[in-house]
């Protein structure tokens, strides 16, 4: 499960390697504000992470933070503004013509919603069978057909056969998003990207299709990039997380790692607020304060500063750089080790880190 | 003191292909002062039932049998017509709805009207139910947006100037305003991020205790009524599956369904372990199965259960679950029996 070995920064076994990617986007300009620079949306703002074969990366924050952009940059469904994404071995940036087809191939994509993602005038057949045609993958009706059914038994859909002639509106939201995972896999793909899979799903079949993905992941060795906002579900998903903050990756680590040292005041805070399924937790108090600024106006020096009860001039002034304080664990942070050595439910009375 | 006393209430929708069981038998008492949290999946009829109580129910819900006491009063009785439904609009229920019961919506972005100021909605609530000043009414604004925690120099702004989780702080102003004795809450915190869904949940508690008002915090999220909860009420299509205290239902579990709903949840808590996945999908309320509605997804089914419908079992300290086999289950409900 949890891999505690070192992370190496160039890794041929890396499936994706993302460097210092930067997307933003440019608003439409209101006509009172004619002159003046144009506003911008720095909505990724230098991300780097690497994903290697058969890891779950989570990648968590809070709405607005740009984790579904990071997601839609690998898959090519936005063009990055700058930085690198390597996937394979080849910056995705550069394919063109026939490769892309090859690119659509390995790269899949499992979106929040399943009600919309679906449409309602296809039949569960044809919406699992539609990526093979138009990525050209089969040559018989007959090979499409087993394709298809080995990808909606693969994704929990059993016995596939009786389902295949049904439309959405006759399936349960579990169902739906199991033809939506089904789909991404029937092409065979090399890496899923998987946007807040579970969130519209009900309780009693989040579990389900949660551990379906598992399954999946274990049995082909998919490596997923799993996207979420609830720090709970990405600790059961993912081998590695990722905590992102207005455009940037504050923390990474192995999870248990984050879990249990959290190190960035931003996933100390987020791990503090989260609710737990037990009347007799103790919450500690949250060390947060204020609300999130906008991604137009990014704070200067560390971007959390605002929002930090621990910041000092240092941190208005300079932007952090990543430390690492345990192998293969990072945090953006000038104070890093000393929220490190801190552990994961101190009170935020504890003395804030001296400058220097 | 027994605040509201809800006694086997039927609501069921009017629809094309005929009638939805949305609330089939709810039976619970809240006493003055107390927080019941009232958890279950999307379609369980758990906000039907709120909804039942605030009166608010849409023209297709036919209220078939049942009684909603509230301080011994049947609302019932204000505002039903002969068929069952409610009337659209029932002058008499203006002494009671948001002065005794009032409501925080699920999406304050959406219950908000982004056409008036914030602080005017609040105060037109007031006036209209109080003989009040304007001013007095603002003050009383000033005051609410202090106890709720929004600066007072918004008050004169328009909801658009606000973000999600000060919208949110003044919807619950705004369910404050008039003193309430029962404050119904449907998904509070459902569309904030954590943080401001950790802050918004603190406030609530330290409302409660503060204001001595009785609450219902209507969620499909188990961690949220652990947090603030001190009775559970737990609801599976359209009745209630098990009710106690926030101890009895998390620690002592006494229904399946329940113990399979906790199992589904992951926490940052503890280790991990493998979640439980509850076989099948939640029943058709146009067609609910018979006798205990969760058996076909029981792992304890017996016979009595397909026909039966079971009656709540006492557990003993006021702990209930409506489950035949409650007492031979007791102590061997865990989450592993799902695997």
């Amino acid at each position: 499960m949890i891999t505690q070995t070192t992370v190496p920064i160039v890794d041929s076994s890396n499936i994706l390697s993302v460097q210092d990617l930067v997307k933003y986007f440019e608003l439409k300009q209101a006509l009172f504000m004619l002159s003046g620079p144009p506003l911008t949306v720095k909505a990724v703002d230098g991300v780097s992470f690497n994903i290697k074969e058969g890891e779950i990366f989570g990648l968590v924050g809070e709405s607005g933070c740009g984790k579904t952009t990071v997601g839609r940059l690998i898959t090519r469904l936005e063009k990055p503004t700058g930085g690198r994404i390597d996937f394979l071995g080849v910056d995705v940036a550069t394919i063109r013509g026939s490769d892309l087809v090859a690119f659509r191939k390995y790269i899949q994509m499992i979106f929040q919603d399943p009600y919309e993602s679906l449409n309602p005038r296809f039949s569960v057949f044809r919406a699992v069978v539609e990526p093979l045609r138009i990525l050209g993958v089969g040559d018989s009706k007959d090979q499409r057909l087993e394709l298809v059914i080995k990808a909606l038994e693969d994704a929990g859909l059993k016995p596939a056969q009786e389902l295949i002639g049904r439309f959405p509106h006759e399936l349960s939201g579990g169902q739906r998003q199991r033809v939506a995972i089904a789909r991404a896999l029937v092409v065979g793909p090399k890496f899923i990207v998987a946007d807040e899979p579970v969130s519209m799903l009900d309780v009693s079949i989040r579990a389900g299709v949660m551990n379906q993905m598992l399954e999946l992941r274990d049995k082909y060795g998919i490596p997923f990039l799993f996207i979420t906002h609830d720090i709970s579900v990405a600790r059961y998903m993912s081998d590695t997380v990722g905590v992102m903050y207005l455009g940037r990756i504050v923390e990474m680590g192995p999870t248990e790692q984050i879990i249990n040292w959290p190190t960035h005041p931003y996933t100390r805070a987020l791990l503090a607020a989260v609710p737990v399924p037990d009347p007799e937790h103790a919450y500690p108090p949250v060390p947060i304060s204020g609300e999130l600024p906008s991604p137009i106006n990014i704070p200067k020096g560390c971007r959390f500063h605002t929002r930090c009860v621990y910041a000092t001039q240092l941190c208005r002034e300079v932007d952090p750089a990543a430390i690492e304080v345990s192998p293969g664990h990072a945090a953006l942070c000038h104070f890093a080790y000393d929220f490190f050595s801190m552990g994961r439910y101190t009170a935020p009375e504890a003395p804030p880190p001296k400058e220097g | 003191m027994v605040l509201l006393d809800i006694q086997d209430l039927v609501v069921h929708y009017k629809i094309k292909t005929g009638w939805v069981h949305a609330c089939d038998g709810v039976s619970l008492r809240l006493d003055k002062g107390e927080t019941l949290g009232l958890v279950g999946e999307s379609a369980c009829g758990k906000t039907t039932l709120a909804y039942g109580i605030s009166q608010l129910l849409p023209t297709n819900a036919y209220i078939k049998g049942g009684r909603i006491l509230f301080n011994g009063q049947n609302l019932l009785q204000l505002s039903m017509k002969k068929d069952g439904r409610l009337r659209e609009y029932e002058p008499k229920l203006n002494k009671i709805r948001w002065k005794e019961i009032s409501m925080i919506f699920q999406g304050a972005m959406n219950a908000l009207n982004p056409v008036h100021r914030v602080g005017d909605q609040i105060i037109e609530a007031i006036v209209f139910h109080e003989r009040i000043t304007k001013q007095a009414a603002r003050a009383r604004v000033e005051a609410l947006y202090d106890l709720v925690g929004v600066p007072k120099d918004r008050i004169d702004n328009y909801p658009h100037e606000y973000s999600g989780g000060m919208k949110q702080r003044a919807m619950i102003a705004m369910a404050l305003a008039l003193n309430p004795k029962l404050v119904i809450a449907d998904e509070p915190t459902t569309a904030l991020d954590v943080i401001t869904q950790s802050k918004i949940l603190g406030r609530i508690k330290d409302l409660q205790s503060q204001l001595d008002m009785a609450m219902i915090i209507i969620t499909h999220d188990v961690s949220v009524v652990a947090k603030t909860a001190k009775r559970i009420a737990v609801m599976y299509a359209g009745q209630i599956s098990e009710i106690g205290t926030t101890r009895q239902v998390f620690k002592e579990t006494a229904h399946p369904y329940t113990s399979g709903l906790l199992g589904s949840f992951p926490s940052v808590k503890g280790e991990v372990r493998k979640l439980v996945t509850i076989k099948g999908n939640p029943p058709s309320l146009v067609e609910p199965p018979p006798g205990c509605r969760f058996h076909p997804r029981c792992p304890f089914v017996q016979e009595i259960c397909k026909t039966v419908v079971p009656p709540p079992v006492d557990m003993g300290n006021n702990h209930f679950s409506h489950c035949h086999f409650s007492k031979e289950l007791e102590g061997k409900l865990s989450p592993e029996v799902f695997q």
